[in-house]
This record gives C-alpha cells, structure tokens and sequence, in this order.
C-alpha cells in the first residue's frame, strides 16, 4: 500500500521536492511519468483535468488532488512525520516563518527554475532577466544563511530542518545549470551540504550523493 | 579550427515535434538558421534568405551548410518492426560537441555519475574490449564492452552484465547498441544527434529505438533524460572546454580506447571543429 500518487517529471525541481521529502521520511508512493519534454504533456487535457494550472507535480491521495507543491509537502510532513518538527506548523512563531520560506521557494522557481529551463531546455523566456531575479533571491538567501550561521544555526527555521528547506533546495542547488555557480555564496554551500547529509537524502540529476566525498574526508 | 570541413557534414536541428508550435529558430556552426515544420517538409533558411538542404532521418530534421556534403549515415536497426522510436528532444550544454560525443563513449564513469542505474560501485572495472577505425565505412567502432549494470534499461528488472557495441559514424554522432533486457537476441539502439551551435555550445538530442511494450513513451524519455543530464554538469566544468587531441595534454587509461580512437580519426579526417589541435 502505497501513501500517494506523484505525477513526476524527473528534471522537475519542484518534483524532486516531493521524492526527497518521501525519501527522508520513508514514505512510499506510487509515481507516473509526464511528459513534460519534449511532449508538453502537463498542458494535455487530461492533466489540465487533474491541475488546471498545467503545472508539476500533481499529488493524489486516493480521490484527494494537490497541484501546490508546498502544500504536498505540508501534507507529507503532516502525515508522516512522527517527531512533528518537519513542520511545526502550530508553533506561533516557527509555523508562520515556514510559510514565509515556502513562499519564498515560489520565488525561486520563477527565478533560478526559469533560468535552468532557458540554459538547458532553450526554454522561450528571456533568461537573463531570470538570471538577475535567481543572483537576487541567492543573494537574499545567503543573507539569511550567514546570519544563521551567527546565531549557531544551520537550518533555515529552528532548530531542526523543516519542509522549508526542502522546498528552497532544489533551485538552488541545481542554479550551476543556469551559470549561476556557488563559489560566491559561502553559507549557501554549508547549507546544500548540510541538507545532503540528512539520512534518506535522494538524488536527481545535476545533484549528486555526497558520500564518496565523505567517506575520503574521513580515510 | 575547421567550420569548412565541419559544414560539410549534416546536422540534427529539430525533431518531429518541435515544429508543431512554429519554426524553431536556432544556431548551426555559428550561423543563426530557422527550421519551419511541418517536419516532413521542413524547410532551413538563414538570415540572408540561404535556403539549405533538408532531409528527415531518424525522426529528426537535418541540414547541411556545406556546398558538398558527406553523405548522412545510416541505422539500418532504427526502422525494424517493433521498435518503438523515441526522440527525447534537445537539451543545450556548453560543452564542445567533440566532448559530449566523447563522453557518450565512455563506459568507466558510469558508476560515479549514474549510481545506481548504469553502474555502481564496486562493480568499475572496464574489461578489454576492441576499438576499430573501419577503413570500408570509415567509423570509428568499439566492440565486445560489457559492464555490470544495476538498471540497463526501463525494461531491465536487476543488475545484468550488458554489452555493448559503440559507433561514431560522423564527428558529432555517437550510436551505441546494447543489450536488450526484454528481447536477448536484439540489441537496443541509443545514439545523440549533437548539433554543434559553436565550437563550446551543444544542443544535443538524444534518441532511441528500442524493443520495449511495458513503458510509456514518457517513461523511457524520462529514462534518457535522468542519464543524460547527469552528464550535464561535469561536461560543462570539463577542462580545457575544446577536446584535445594531443596525446600529452589528456592522459589516457585502457578504458579510454574508444576515445583514443575517437580522437585519431577526428585528426586524420581533420574535423577539428570543437578541438584543440596542438598543446596550445
């Protein structure tokens, strides 16, 4: 028995959301591959029935539908997340702060996302404005990051790791694909590292295990 | 450099696809070009009006700058009954085009950049295999590889030893065959089409045809596009970006037969589009 159906695009950041979600979380499910390219499947009539945005992934439990990301990801962690710290969403400070990076893991979807899908997929947008919005919002990112560092921290939120970074990873890891590289951006490198080092971590294309890395570290 | 030479070959510049939206425009050795559908008719024009030759091969759209093309190569495997073919689109690197053929060659990385699926650790050794510059088709082929895979195919259940055979039948194409999991006596067919946009830019569209009833057409896609953009990164942070062919600026291993070969012909032909010629 498996929890949900995911209608996944492989190259999809916001689709590698949920599959690293559910691997953290063990939590199994079922997958159907769109063909999002070179078919533009997501905008057929039978997956605007489904979603009517045209947008990936498309969540369903049973006959329930989800077409946000973010709220799949609340769903997941609602449902499956024992210890409850995933997404803390009745804590009167930490819930709302969640919310706010999930919001901002929209934003990186217009920006880094965009710019990812113009650099390999010519995909017909004007990709150096993306790419400007992507430096904009890592910059932003790296802000906070550092500051976090200050304060002792590595998470985005709290002191545990929460949907809301799962939710700004994707974009941001994969922004070398668009030649927007990380050198510059010192507390967003420990970040990525970090969350590649929580137990159940899962890989997609353009973002590799760290274990070889760490396994030399230690030998 | 070498655009002379290199225009005289043909180019993949569109599938039978892209062009159902409108003409795609797009960039072949440095020359903006504009592919309109529909793809059985398609037609290639320049800026200045330059109409160019067309032919659909492959379910691909290709076209010659040159004024005496080579002949287009061909799969004679492709069109066999219950194939099921499947153009996975394009996907831009920056990377040379000679790399990204080069790349496709090589089996030893497989169980560092496809974990899991074209290969796993401990399993990295590259056995012997034969490496051939076939003087009648002049094509560069390596024979006899066989690697252990956990994943082969969408079709493959566990890990099976594969075979396979390469080919490069023009500087920036790579076929290979390799074992098919559903059907032992066949082989299936993968090769990139890479059109060379400039000597450090790729856009490269993958193709198959292969024995497979069980998969959705976006499944086995999707297949190929895990793969090769896997590739992706570490194509674009190769070093120096231009190929090689100076034997002391690359230091091979036996692995690395195919590419040798590879790079031995590209010199003997002198389609040094995308290469560096000398230690420079």
């Amino acid at each position: 028995m498996t929890a949900f159906t995911l209608y996944n695009y492989v190259l999809s950041g916001n689709c590698y959301k949920i599959r690293l979600m559910a691997g953290i979380l063990d939590v199994k499910y079922d997958t159907v591959a769109v063909d999002f390219y070179p078919g533009f499947e997501h905008r057929q009539n039978h997956m605007l029935a489904l979603n009517p945005a045209g947008t990936l992934p498309v969540m369903t439990i049973g006959e329930q539908v989800l077409t946000d990301t973010q709220a799949m990801l609340a769903w997941i962690a609602l449902n499956h997340d024992p210890s409850g710290t995933w997404y803390p969403a009745a804590d009167p400070m930490l819930g709302p702060l969640v919310q706010q990076w999930l919001a901002f893991s929209g934003r990186l979807t217009n920006s880094a996302g965009l710019a990812g899908l113009h650099s390999m997929l010519n995909w017909p947008i004007d990709g150096e404005a993306a790419r400007r919005a992507a430096i904009k919002d890592l910059r932003e990112l790296e802000l906070h990051l550092t500051d976090r560092v200050f304060e002792g921290k590595t998470w985005l939120v709290g002191d545990h790791p929460t949907i809301a970074d799962i939710a700004c990873f994707p974009y941001v890891a994969l922004s070398p694909d668009a030649g927007l590289d990380h050198d510059g951006y010192p507390a967003i490198r420990n970040w990525l590292y970090a969350v590649r080092s929580l137990p159940g971590f899962v890989t997609m294309p353009g973002i590799h295990h760290l274990h070889e890395l760490r396994e030399g570290a230690d030998g | 450099m070498s655009l002379e030479y290199a225009k005289n070959d043909w180019y993949a510049v569109a599938d039978i696809f892209c062009l159902r939206d409108g003409p795609r425009r797009t960039r072949l050795l440095e020359t903006d070009i504009t592919v309109t559908g529909p793809a059985e008719d398609a037609t290639v024009t320049d800026d200045q009006g330059n109409r160019y030759p067309v032919q659909l091969k492959f379910d691909h759209v290709w076209t010659t700058l040159g004024d005496s093309p080579r002949p287009l190569f061909d799969i004679p495997e492709g069109d066999e009954e219950g194939r099921r073919r499947v153009p996975c689109g394009v996907v831009r690197v920056n990377c040379s085009p000679l790399r990204a053929v080069e790349n496709f060659l090589d089996i030893a990385h497989f169980p560092f950049v496809h974990t899991d699926i074209l290969g796993s650790e401990p399993h990295t050794e590259v056995s012997p295999y034969k490496v051939a510059i076939r003087e009648e088709s002049d094509e560069v082929w390596a024979t006899q590889v066989k690697f252990f895979q956990p994943q082969a195919a969408k079709s493959a259940g566990d890990g099976i030893v594969t075979d396979y055979d390469y080919r490069v039948p023009a500087p920036t194409v790579a076929v290979l065959y390799k074992t098919c999991p559903p059907k032992p006596e066949a082989q299936d067919v993968i090769a990139i089409f890479v059109q060379p946009v400039s000597e450090t830019v790729s856009d490269v569209w993958p193709w198959m045809a292969l024995y497979d009833d069980a998969s959705t057409f976006s499944e086995m896609a999707q297949f190929q596009h895990e793969i090769f953009v896997q590739d992706r990164s570490i194509l674009e942070n190769q070093r120096p970006v231009k190929l090689p062919l100076d034997p002391k600026m690359e230091i091979p291993t036996r692995a690395d037969m195919t590419s040798v070969a590879y790079r031995r012909w590209l010199k003997k032909r002198g389609a040094f589009y995308g290469a560096l010629r000398d230690g420079a």
